[in-house]
């Protein structure tokens, strides 16, 4: 028998209540104690990467708003962000405006929807479904928007796809005081409840050293006493112009992190009615006729963090390398800070109270079990650089570093 | 015995299984009209249990089998029995001395059965749910024990159910007290939020019943079922002065009322008429007041309503909470109700 068998393991996955999605912790328990955590991912890569060196650059903010559901206006962002830094072009301002609209109103959906689901993964279903309730008018509103609940793909090179008629912002408004009403009921029902305070406070902390070690994003390092916030150190859209103030809490524990995102929420709302107050008239979207040759980042703050996009141009009309990163991917391994010593209900809620998102953190691995042979990320990294290795040596070509080349 | 009875007595079974459906239909309904969602038809119950009993029934190969398929059937005979006693002890008043011992017996036989179930199922997550419902029985068993010595105070030393039923020990502040935390205790029996730590979805993915399947599966439901009837009852035998309407004549009006206020609220918030939900439970609440019922509708209402305001606690604070909280509050309470009987004053 093999001798990790022999250490008691409950696995939280790949098919589990806690989450919606294929994911596999392994903890490795003594008693109700966690002694030790395995993420293992890779339960269903769709290669977006990939896909996307096939599409044309304008075509690629509908695949990337699949990323993931849920961030599916903060992903198209970061994408346009680095391929107008590769064409150099501007957006105009009313398109800058539009796109904070559109990212706020996704932030609201997404963080009501954890609320949500916070309240699910400690069997609080009356706040489970009251936030998602809650939660119903935003995402009407982005329907009335963009057309679409989710996967809006508003965004494309040069600007927005569609606009926001004016008729429509009073409506917008008054559909944002019901919101911010229904959330500040929402925030006192949590922040007053002694006995939430009793399974929250004090659960899973990650400690502020710990969270810069794993250099964790969004109301995760928030709830952790860091105040980084991309929207605010290096604004993109027209968060720069907008007045709004970011939310940090010290404690680091679950608590901690509702607190941030529920605190967020107003300040969401806040920046929405400024929007819309100072929107600008003209032009949505400027053409764009080639994107030249190069290489661009671009990185927008999703409702769970940083996601980074890079993008390499060669003049085609499609990106020939397309990188993403998507916060979850630095956040899931802070695991093994916060979770080790604590008992197995406080794990669990631990796990969700980052918010992961599997599909964004999803890396290929190959897994043969009849021969025995698993190949995770690491190693098909080293099989790949190996294998470009060999191929330079076969052909004469200079010894380059992977990164440079 | 006449045929007539026997007759009554072999239906008695399927009555209290029928029941047992009505009413985790009811908490199912009330809870999803709390939540603001629709909720399941009637039958539902019913037909998740026959959907069930055709299912196969999955053994692990590492399973110990005999117990494994026998825990169910303890459990289910296990509160099949203390149901006949106490619908003994409600309807026919033909009581023995001591039954009331009996039933607090039985009581602790399904946790059993679901720790016998749990650690035969050689599952981790099962192994660990087993583990939190033995804490869970030593948690709430010294409370449950403790109010009922302030109902033998109250009742002056009865010890048959029929007794007990004659007088309502909730109407001073010692009963009072002792009935919320039976009545917290009856929560952790049925396993309902806050205290459904041994199934805990979101952790364990139903811990304890995570290995069965089929009949089996249908087995434990309907004994949970049956709980739903067999809990709410001996509370109201205890605390509340049992069946009829001879004493606390309001009470089921008043749950009535409220039940139909919250129906009715949730119907107009969810903005949908599905008349024969509303019909059937009007009927539900009706049939159970005619038959002097009206107190056991009021416990289930009290009973959803915790579950559906709570989030769930860990093991350490509900065992905390049941030892210190619970157990101080009893202590309170027995002293209390031996000064009242002391000097005579029943209020107290």
């Amino acid at each position: 028998m093999n001798k990790a068998m022999n250490k008691p393991v409950l696995a939280v996955g790949p098919f589990h209540p806690l989450q919606e999605e294929m994911e596999y912790f392994q903890l490795t328990v003594d008693g109700e104690i966690v002694t030790d955590i395995d993420v293992r991912i890779s339960y269903n890569h769709r290669g977006i990467e990939k896909i996307s060196e096939t599409l044309q650059f304008d075509q690629v903010p509908y695949l990337v708003s699949r990323v993931c559901g849920i961030c599916s206006a903060s992903h198209p962002l970061a994408y346009i962000n680095a391929v107008e830094e590769i064409a150099g072009v501007t957006a105009p301002e009313r398109a800058q405006y539009i796109r904070v609209i559109i990212n706020e109103l996704e932030r609201i959906h997404s963080h009501l929807l954890w609320v949500g689901l916070g309240g699910h993964f400690i069997g609080y279903d009356t706040v489970f479904m009251w936030a998602w309730k809650y939660r119903e008018p935003v995402l009407d509103l982005l329907e009335a928007i963009t057309g679409n609940r989710n996967n809006y793909g508003n965004v494309c090179v040069g600007g927005c796809r569609e606009d926001i008629p004016d008729e429509m912002i009073p409506k917008i408004l008054k559909e944002l005081d019901t919101i911010e009403k229904k959330t500040e009921m929402l925030t006192k029902a949590v922040l007053d409840d002694p006995v939430l305070h009793a399974r929250l406070k004090g659960v899973g902390i990650l400690t502020k050293e710990a969270a810069v070690k794993y250099a964790v994003t969004g109301p995760t390092a928030r709830g952790s006493g860091i105040a980084i916030d991309v929207r605010h150190d290096d604004p993109y859209a027209a968060y720069g112009d907008l007045d709004w103030k970011v939310i940090s809490q010290p404690e680091g524990d679950v608590f901690a992190k509702a607190v941030v995102r529920l605190l967020e929420i107003f300040e969401s709302i806040k920046m929405i009615r400024e929007a819309l107050k100072k929107l600008p008239k003209g032009p949505i979207a400027v053409e764009v006729k080639q994107i030249p040759p190069g290489e661009g980042c671009g990185h927008a703050e999703a409702p769970r963090g940083e996601t980074f996009h890079y993008v390499r141009s060669d003049g085609g009309n499609r990106p020939i390398r397309h990188k993403i990163r998507a916060p979850s991917y630095v956040n899931v391994p802070s695991f093994k800070a916060s979770c080790i010593g604590q008992n197995i209900s406080d794990v669990t809620l631990t796990l969700a109270s980052v918010d992961p998102c599997y599909s964004c953190t999803e890396r290929v691995a190959v897994v043969d079990s009849h021969h025995n042979i698993i190949n995770d990320y690491e190693a098909l990294l080293q099989m790949s650089r190996d294998k470009t290795a060999r191929l330079k040596k076969e052909i004469g070509a200079p010894e380059l570093k992977m990164e440079e080349s | 015995m006449s045929l007539f009875t026997v007759l009554l007595w072999i239906l008695v079974v399927p009555v209290t299984i029928v029941l047992g459906l009505a009413a985790s239909w009811i908490v199912r309904k009330v809870s999803a009209l709390v939540q603001w969602r629709v909720g399941p038809p009637l039958f539902q119950p019913a037909y998740d249990v026959i959907k069930l009993m055709g299912k196969e029934i999955l053994i692990p190969e590492e399973a110990n089998k005999s117990v494994f398929m026998m825990a169910p059937l303890i459990g289910f005979v296990g509160v099949l029995l203390l149901s006949l006693i106490l619908w003994n002890a409600l309807a026919v008043q033909r009581p023995f001395v001591g039954d009331v011992i009996v039933a607090i017996y039985l009581m602790v036989l399904p946790s059993l059965a679901l720790i016998l179930g749990g650690s035969s199922s050689a599952s981790p997550h099962a192994s660990i749910g087993t583990a939190r419902e033995m804490k869970l029985v030593m948690g709430y068993e010294l409370p449950l024990v403790l109010a009922f010595i302030v109902v033998l105070i109250k009742t002056g030393g009865q010890l048959s159910l029929a007794g007990i039923s004659q007088q309502v020990p909730v109407l001073s502040i010692s009963g009072m007290l002792a009935f919320i935390v039976a009545l917290l205790c009856v929560q952790a029996k049925l396993g309902f939020v806050p205290f459904d730590i041994a199934e805990a979805e979101t952790e364990l993915g139903s811990g304890v019943l995570m290995e069965y399947s089929g009949a089996l599966l249908a087995l434990w439901k309907v004994m949970q079922a049956v709980m739903l009837v067999a809990l709410p009852f001996f509370l109201m035998i205890l605390f509340l002065g049992g069946y009829g309407t001879n004493h606390l004549t309001g009470v089921g009006a008043i749950s009535a009322i409220i039940l139909l206020i919250v129906f009715v609220v949730g119907r107009f918030m969810s903005g949908r008429s599905k008349f024969l939900d509303v019909m059937a439970l009007l009927s539900f609440i009706g049939i159970c007041i005619l038959a002097g019922l009206g107190k056991y509708v009021l416990i289930l209402v009290l009973l959803i309503l915790i579950k559906n305001t709570n989030p769930r606690l860990k093991i350490d604070q509900a065992m905390k909470f049941f030892w210190g909280f619970c157990t101080v509050t009893l202590v309170v309470s027995i002293i209390l109700a031996s000064l009242g009987n002391y000097y005579n004053v029943s209020w107290l």
